[in-house]
């Protein structure tokens, strides 16, 4: 009992609330424990007591470290969420939960369509996307909301052409997949969400399989055709990528331009740069860094003992890796607080770190370069059509943003 | 400055590729990084620094000559 209440009084529930003044920082007990308590632990959902890594060089030394798994299958494997956990047992062997060498053989066979160069190649599409969105917005009423006119449809005509399913379908896989990030759906909603989703997705890739064409799934068609790919891992990679691609760079579009709002000199910097792709893709990477969206912790299990900072890891222990501490490390960004559009960020951590680091990296990027670029430029007036305290945050997922952003021009 | 690439390591997270262009490409077929040029212009040094900085999996390692 004294046991319980004492470590109950010591260790903090995790994920954390940010301060509601200042929502685009990580939670203060984050920062403290980077700064006082670089090996200590958290509490999450089911009692369990995890190490929380939260510097910047302990991460990079950790996060390609052997010794730390991300095999989720294996019992003391500290879960996102009680679905996430329900879930485990059934997946198949994924990028998302395999260790190298069996991951790097899955990672090279999803690759290629996230190379820097094919993702090069769809910076005109992305730029003409953007362009007509742009027009639309400007062309209908104000207020509008900047995350159904801008942020998610961007990301999300993107991720379906590259993919290969039609958009007209997007209301059920935004609709899904938002059930499935979110941390406030029960076990049976998101069972539920998957199968709808995975039951389209087994539908659509029927008919590439049977008419393959240019497109993402059509590559898995044929590498299953080969067998080169299972069926079920070309499924579960279809999802991923729907899922991954387009929440969190709609997030990153809408949270962006509410971070430039709050500071107009950066802001003035970006659209005056905008003509000097260095700069924007610099400033890119510091709003990754500065935003930090995915707020849940990158989850390990150790396979062996480690030392850390005089602490010692078991054999068995979960860890959690904050992102958010390690991009408001001051020992690797001075001023963490501070949004600094000329600052070198691109050591930032916002994608993770080490093999399991953001396959659709390059795309957000390029995604982000061609909007952030863009939109200031084109809507020199744009304006918050309500209090900065009236935005509605979306927290609840594994990656935060917002609920809506109301804007004028 | 000479460039030593660990291709086993490679996650092709395209990093360097996307930092130093002219020393970094990717393979076609599977994203694995290629070194392009294992001892790069003095004018491209700061580039390459960054993109071995920036490498997920450590797989770049520079020998400062």
């Amino acid at each position: 009992m004294f046991e319980t209440l004492a470590s109950a009084g010591r260790i903090p529930e995790y994920p954390m609330r940010r301060e509601p003044q200042c929502p685009f920082f990580p939670a203060a007990t984050v920062r403290e424990m980077t700064r006082e308590d670089p090996a200590g632990k958290v509490r999450i959902w089911d009692g369990s007591t995890p190490w929380f890594v939260t510097r910047h060089a302990d991460q990079r030394a950790l996060l390609n470290d052997p010794r730390l798994s991300i095999d989720e299958k294996r019992p003391g494997y500290p879960h996102m969420t009680r679905s996430r956990a329900a879930g485990a047992p059934h997946h198949p062997a994924m990028i998302t939960n395999t260790d190298p060498p069996e991951h790097t053989r899955l990672r090279r066979g999803v690759n290629a369509p996230f190379m820097v160069k094919r993702v090069e190649a769809l910076r005109p599409r992305i730029q003409q996307v953007l362009d007509g969105l742009i027009d639309d917005m400007l062309a209908g009423p104000q207020p509008a909301d900047l995350v159904q006119a801008i942020g998610l449809p961007v990301p999300t005509v993107v991720i379906t052409e590259l993919l290969g399913a039609p958009y007209a379908d997007r209301e059920m896989f935004q609709r899904t997949s938002h059930v499935l990030i979110s941390h406030d759906s029960t076990p049976e909603q998101s069972a539920a969400a998957g199968r709808e989703l995975g039951g389209y997705l087994a539908a659509l890739f029927a008919e590439k399989m049977a008419a393959p064409g240019d497109d993402v799934m059509s590559e898995m068609a044929r590498k299953v055709r080969a067998g080169e790919m299972a069926h079920e891992e070309a499924l579960t990679m279809s999802s991923a990528i729907l899922i991954a691609g387009h929440e969190t760079s709609a997030s990153m579009i809408s949270l962006g331009t509410l971070a430039l709002l709050r500071h107009p000199d950066q802001l003035d910097l970006l659209r005056s740069s905008s003509g000097d792709p260095k700069f924007v893709a610099g400033a890119v990477e510091e709003l990754l860094r500065y935003l930090t969206i995915v707020h849940t912790g990158v989850r390990r299990i150790a396979n062996e003992d480690i030392t850390l900072h005089d602490t010692t890891i078991k054999a068995g222990d979960g860890v959690i890796f904050e992102l958010a501490g390690a991009n408001y490390d001051e020992r690797e960004f001075p001023e963490p607080e501070k949004l600094d559009l000329t600052r070198p960020a691109r050591q930032h951590h916002a994608f993770g770190y080490g093999a399991h680091q953001c396959l659709g990296q390059s795309l957000a990027r390029v995604e982000l370069q061609v909007v952030y670029g863009t939109l200031y430029r084109r809507i020199p007036t744009l304006a918050l059509a309500v209090p900065f305290e009236e935005v509605p945050f979306a927290m609840e997922g594994v990656a935060y943003g917002l609920k809506s952003l109301p804007v004028t021009w | 400055m000479k460039v030593e690439f660990d291709e086993p390591k490679c996650v092709a997270a395209g990093q360097c590729a996307m930092v130093a262009p002219d020393v970094f490409d990717q393979r076609d077929d599977d994203g694995v990084a290629i070194v392009l040029d294992a001892t790069p212009d003095p004018s491209l040094h700061d580039e390459v620094r960054e993109a071995a900085a920036v490498c997920p999996a450590a797989a770049i390692r520079l020998v400062e000559q």
